[in-house]
């Protein structure tokens, strides 16, 4: 995994809210193998018609944001089926870090195990920040989780909360069965207590 | 005197291994549950040279992309899909993991069949690469959806690190209305909170409305407790659950019993003890809802209109109504009842146990179907009970088909069972969302009995003024 530590590039606007993850990612593509490159399905319904041609009026298909590698998004981002490929998706596009007021909670989680940083900012400073982008397309952001602060195409610097395990995992690239493991005997001591404590539990699977 | 506990607290309490210095807590997972789409998280585990800690902890069941037509190899519309089918035998088969193969009559939807099979048990965590794993609370456990880097994760580990979701309670006050079922109930609740309102919190259902449903009926309201974007929901366990529970395969037998009762016993919710937020419903004023957008939360009840947008006075949000509405073809001001329904699909975890399906066989009975509909089992015994029972003659006799294998089907559409470009149909299932039952589908989330209702009279019909047949 890929570390993150602070990040400028073109930032996209997009103002619906619930933007979900049959919007990033539709099921019909949920079957590719890892390996095969996801970038060319990200919101492939809301970029291309039928045929396959680009519907002119979603914004990324607009020369100035081809670019970009940071969504300014809405309200709810990511929401709806736990699908780890509408993260893929993005990041084999490109994307980096996604600014919202508020995401989908698994979208959010896988988020972090694929280097893809979700920033949370408050309603006025995100739509501050989209208005800005649609006023002066192909402007910048900057992304900084070791500041934990996003920078404005104005230069205006907004601080933003983050969890400071999925910070920490986030900066170093770390995976995270090679953290947990670090636990092993944790997890081993604690299975033994608690299969003494509720026997019944394992009794018609064991 | 110990600190009252929300069933919530004392379930995380008992899970928990360590919390790490940024306070996140290391949770013991019980029960997890695999399908086709874990293939990235398996490959994940391979490729590490791992393997999986807790096979017997492990439930491998094909549901996604398993064809409901028959299971032959000419039933499958692609071999990808069915290669995907056959990795995931392969990978239960070579880590021993238990598996509810094709042919077996338990398979089915893992929701449907975790419950049915007694595999989900009050007090457990339970995690499955699936949103709608919240179904399970509706047994008292605490059970959320997963990324495939944490299916891989459980897999390796049996745990996963969390920090702590904020506990929030929904109260359904009132009388529940005749003709009002469960779907309708959540619905409402969603309507009422948004899709968005429990995002970072796990629900507790409450109230005698709440505690007076079945457990088929709880496991609807549970399984869409994800589309209010919470964690997961529960109902804390009663009488009710360990009726349900008691004899299922893989619940507990004899003295066994006797102790896991006891301890499931202490698991409701302290009266003392408080949440971190607080809703209530009326469900007096509850009717039979229907979806009209591509949200769970555009829902109104049948005797309802289409929103005008422009009353809406956020431009923001008028230009999303604007949008939502043609997406779904629809016009401001349209009454639901004169909306014109071109398909319908009865099934998916929401929808899709004995009970969804007398309720469709009740609507159904001595009458004809106008437009094409299906009805899709949530496994292969609830489709066995269905037929003993003598549902399937009714569905075929109105015209209506009868699904012999269970599965996801038409609620996702990546089996081949899916809606057209613009094909509106009215759904059991769900989700809303654009493109989730084909691409352009325009899908309208409903009861069962609304289902059937649409589908005799080809548009959306109030199914308590369709009379006796
Ligand atoms: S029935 Fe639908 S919602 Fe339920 S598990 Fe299957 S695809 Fe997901």
């Amino acid at each position: 995994m890929e570390p993150f530590t602070c990040f400028t590039s073109v930032a996209v606007p997009m103002d619906q809210d619930n933007i979900d993850t049959d919007q990033i990612l539709p099921a019909r593509h949920l079957m590719m193998p890892r390996d095969e490159r996801y970038g060319g399905y990200v919101f492939k319904d809301l970029r291309l018609d039928q045929d396959g041609n680009e519907i002119e009026t979603f914004v990324l298909n607009k020369e100035e944001f081809r670019q970009s590698r940071i969504i300014v998004a809405a309200h709810n981002f990511g929401c709806g089926s736990s699908r780890e490929g509408a993260v893929f998706t993005l990041v084999d596009a490109g994307f980096r870090a996604i600014i919202a007021t508020s995401y989908g909670d698994i979208f959010y989680n896988n988020s972090f195990n694929n280097g893809l940083l979700p920033v949370v900012l408050p309603e006025k400073i995100v739509r501050l920040l989209r208005q800005q982008l649609h006023d002066g397309p192909g402007a910048e952001v900057t992304v900084d989780l070791e500041a934990k602060t996003v920078t404005g195409p104005d230069q205006a610097v907004y601080p933003f909360e983050i969890d400071a395990h999925r910070r920490n995992r986030l900066l170093k690239g770390l995976d995270a069965v090679g953290y947990t493991l670090q636990y092993a005997s944790n997890i081993k001591t604690f299975e033994e207590q608690y299969n003494d404590a509720a026997p019944w539990e394992l009794d018609a699977i064991a | 005197m110990k600190q009252p506990r929300t069933l919530f607290e004392k379930i995380w309490d008992r899970h928990s291994i360590t919390t790490n210095e940024a306070g996140q807590t290391l949770l013991f997972i019980d029960r997890h549950f695999c399908h086709e789409l874990s293939f990235h998280a398996f490959n994940m585990l391979h490729g590490n040279n791992r393997m999986v800690r807790h096979p017997e902890r492990t439930f491998a069941i094909p549901d996604h992309y398993t064809p409901t037509t028959g299971l032959e190899d000419k039933d499958y519309i692609d071999a990808d899909t069915q290669a995907l089918v056959e990795n995931l035998i392969k990978n239960a088969t070579r880590n021993k993991l238990n598996l509810f193969d094709l042919g077996d009559d338990r398979r089915g939807i893992i929701h449907v069949v975790g419950p049915e099979q007694g595999i989900t048990q009050p007090g457990t965590i339970i995690v499955c690469g699936d949103s709608h794993t919240s179904t399970h609370g509706a047994l008292g456990a605490l059970a959320f959806g997963i990324g495939a880097s944490d299916v891989s994760h459980v897999l390796a580990t049996q745990t996963l690190w969390q920090p702590k979701p904020k506990s929030m309670r929904v109260t359904v006050k009132g009388k529940r209305p005749i003709g009002v079922t469960a779907k309708d109930i959540i619905l409402a609740i969603i309507g009422h909170i948004g899709a968005a309102g429990g995002t970072g919190h796990v629900i507790e259902y409450a109230g005698p409305i709440i505690q007076d449903l079945t457990i088929d009926e709880r496991l609807t309201v549970c399984n869409m407790s994800i589309e209010a974007g919470a964690r997961a929901g529960m109902i804390p366990p009663d009488n009710t659950t360990y009726r349900h529970l008691k004899g299922r395969p893989f619940a507990p037998q004899g003295e066994a019993w006797e102790k896991a009762e006891e301890f499931w016993r202490t698991l409701p919710t302290d009266t003392a003890a408080t949440f971190e937020r607080e809703e209530t419903l009326d469900a007096t004023s509850i009717e039979p809802m229907v979806t009209w957008g591509t949200s769970p939360e555009d829902v109104i009840p049948v005797s309802g209109a289409i929103p005008d947008p422009k009353l809406e006075t956020d431009p923001k949000r008028q230009t999303a109504l604007n949008r939502k509405m043609e997406y779904m073809g629809l016009k401001p001001g349209q009454l639901v009842s004169d909306i014109k329904v071109d398909r319908v699909f009865i099934g998916s975890c929401t929808n899709s146990r004995i009970e969804d399906l007398r309720d469709a066989a009740e609507v159904l009975k001595n009458r004809t179907v106008c437009i094409p509909a299906i009805i899709v089992p949530g496994s292969g015994l609830i489709r066995e009970q269905a037929e003993q029972e003598g549902l399937d003659q009714i569905f075929e006799a109105a015209g209506v088909e009868w699904r012999p294998a269970a599965g996801c089907s038409m609620c996702i559409g990546v089996n081949g069972d899916s809606v057209k470009n613009e094909e509106r149909c009215a759904s059991t299932s769900n989700r809303n969302f654009e493109g989730r039952q084909g691409r352009g589908a325009r899908t309208h989330l409903v009861s069962p009995a609304m289902a059937a209702a649409a589908a005799i009279s080809g548009r959306f019909t109030d199914v308590r003024k369709m009379g006796k047949n």
